[in-house]
């Protein structure tokens, strides 16, 4: 078969990784989850760095399992700086087309219309200390595109640069990855990656895949809390029944028609309200809640909340105005209010109910 | 100096000030002595002998093939250290370590017993090609390297580790085999490593004294480098011994100099 299948599986004292990868030639594969999950694990086996306890690697029908790294079809950006700081841009852009056999001249042409092509054709000539974070990361994208690898791996690409850098080096990579051909697989903790970059999204926890599906089917129906706080979404794990979703404490949450059974319950931020005495009025779920913490959100300000009686977390958005009226401060009491037609439901599905 | 050191941390402590100035005086002293003593004048005559001449001459020959051998030998081994996964690394390293903290005489001996007329491998070497080591000028120089590599080794190893294998891998993921990654990318990032273990083992060489005479012996011409001349003049000739001291102290300093540029550099990288 044309494209990815592999099976990492790495054990290492007190944490083992075993995840399942299948990847069509033009897949972009963006795997999420926290610190820990084993995501820059799966990319270093899969380019070799890491040897596999158990699994195997396969490459358009080509064993890799066994491949020393240099000779598997590949190229890796790396988290955070990682450009040969001996040599100019474009020599190090043309080190992959050399070790593949290019000629120097046709390697070094080949380098420089890369680095054109990602915007750094005027800094050809120079080392990566004379580079910004941006144009550095710009030139080691240019670096693993320009042999077109079977397999490009992207380790947190974005994640080192400012908004402004990332935001305009995101949008160029999307146009990139959409012209390439091989297997690419991104790991990210951003959800804006997986979303405007990937084809499809892994979700890995705890070194096991979660969830699997395309950005949209996961970040509508987000598995874990880890995801649900990447897209920005609160997400609360009960049983349903009727009209409600029982949560393992006891809480219970109102929302129209949920799937029986284990079910998860998915609604924005914005739509939690949060009051200093129990709310009267329309609002049908009302849930006693003690600050946690808060940071800023763009604008507005986010506040974690912690459940009473409860094992899971809510995220709620306020305007700075009504967190100092609420004299909201972490250890703080106060009540949260959803409205139950603010609340998606739907079942929870053992990993891949998505795919 | 004063500037570097902020006054709210508070004044050296006397404990600590009263050694270090000693220590400094048991250095500088015998320096401050050598150059006092030295006969300034009579310095071009002294060069001008022909013994002074074979034996400076001797002395630059055999320690820029010294630094030349480390430098083949010893990248290799360093890299091995460095790089390798192999059992009895540890090993490797405690063995290559050994003449650091031998006796220069005691591995003289061991020369002998290794490459002399009836060694190890010189017995067999005389026998079956006439070729007899000691009391020659190669013989000097591999004193010299018995003696300097070690340096070197644990010098380039230094810089190897701290480069780490970031960037082999890097090259690795890129197509690049171990022998393209060591010469274009391990190599070129280990360059100030290199050049610091190579002046090491070249100043190192230029003052061996005991390895030399035990296993080269003193013959003007052949074996008989500066240090040995030093001390073969002091027996008779004192002004002579220190004139030929300032010399080497001259050529000492170069290296310092030198040395010092490499580390300036390496900081400033």
């Amino acid at each position: 078969m044309r494209g990815l299948e592999a099976r990492v599986v790495v054990a290492r004292a007190g944490h083992r990784t075993d995840l399942d990868l299948l990847a069509a030639p033009g897949d972009v594969v963006a795997v999420v989850g926290p610190n820990g999950a084993g995501k820059t694990t799966l990319l270093h086996a899969l380019a070799g760095l890491v040897g596999l306890s158990a699994g195997s690697v396969r490459v358009d029908g080509r064993d890799w399992t066994d491949l020393p790294v240099p000779e598997r079809d590949l190229t890796m950006v790396f988290q955070g700086q990682q450009l040969l700081p001996h040599l100019r841009a474009r020599h190090d852009v043309a080190f992959g087309l050399r070790t593949r056999g290019m000629g120097r001249r046709e390697a070094d042409r080949v380098a420089r219309a890369w680095l054109e092509r990602l915007g750094v054709g005027h800094l050809a000539d120079r080392r990566p200390h004379q580079l910004s974070g941006g144009q550095a990361q710009r030139v080691a994208i240019a670096r693993a595109l320009a042999p077109a690898p079977a397999v490009l791996l992207l380790d947190e690409p974005l994640a080192a640069l400012d908004v402004r850098v990332a935001t305009a080096l995101r949008i160029e990579l999307a146009q990139h990855l959409a012209a390439y051909d091989g297997v690419c697989v991104l790991v990210t903790h951003d959800a804006l990656d997986a979303l405007t970059l990937a084809t499809r999204v892994v979700v890995v926890d705890d070194g096991r895949v979660v969830q699997e599906g395309t950005p949209a089917e996961v970040s509508r129906h987000p598995q874990t809390a880890h995801v649900a706080r990447l897209v920005g979404l609160n997400v609360l794990r009960g049983t349903g029944a009727e009209d409600r979703i029982t949560l393992p404490g006891g809480t219970a949450l109102v929302a129209v028609d949920p799937p029986a059974g284990e079910a998860l319950a998915a609604f924005p931020p914005t739509a939690v309200a949060l009051h200093a005495h129990e709310p009267e009025g329309s609002m049908r779920n009302r849930w006693p809640v003690e600050v946690r913490a808060l940071a800023p959100h763009g604008g507005a300000l986010r506040a974690q909340l912690a459940l009473t009686g409860e094992d899971q977390d809510l995220i709620a958005d306020l305007t700075p105005r009504s967190a100092t009226e609420l004299g909201l401060v972490p250890g703080r009491r106060l009540w949260a209010a959803v409205k139950a037609t603010e609340v998606t439901t739907y079942a929870a599905g053992g990993g891949t109910a998505d795919r | 100096m004063s500037r570097s050191q902020p006054a709210g941390l508070g004044r050296i402590p006397p404990l600590l000030l009263v050694p270090a100035l000693l220590g400094t005086a048991v250095v500088v002293l015998p320096l401050l002595g050598l150059v006092s003593r030295s006969p300034w004048r009579a310095l071009p005559d002294l060069l001008g002998e022909p013994d002074v001449r074979r034996a400076l001459v001797l002395s630059l020959t055999t320690s820029t093939l010294t630094a030349t051998v480390c430098l083949l030998l010893g990248l290799p081994l360093a890299w091995l250290l460095a790089r390798g996964r192999f059992r009895g690394r540890a090993v490797l390293r405690a063995l290559l370590t050994v003449p650091l903290v031998l006796p220069p005489v005691v591995g003289g001996v061991a020369l002998l017993g290794g490459f002399g007329r009836t060694g190890l491998l010189g017995g067999p070497l005389r026998e079956a090609f006439g070729v007899s080591l000691p009391f020659t000028t190669a013989a000097v120089v591999l004193a010299h390297t018995f003696v300097a590599l070690p340096f070197f080794v644990l010098a380039v190893e230094g810089a190897l580790q701290a480069q780490g294998e970031r960037y082999d891998a890097v090259a690795a993921t890129l197509g690049a085999r171990r022998w393209t990654t060591f010469r274009r990318v391990t190599l070129p990032l280990a360059l100030p490593g290199i050049a610091a273990g190579t002046v090491l083992a070249w100043a190192r060489s230029l003052g061996e004294f005991g390895a030399t005479i035990t296993f080269a012996g003193n013959f003007p011409g052949t074996t008989q480098t500066m240090p040995l001349l030093v001390y073969t003049r002091l027996q008779d000739d004192p002004s002579a011994a220190y004139g030929l001291s300032l010399v080497l102290l001259g050529l000492s300093l170069a290296v310092l100099v030198l040395l010092r540029d490499r580390w300036l550099r390496g900081a400033v990288r």
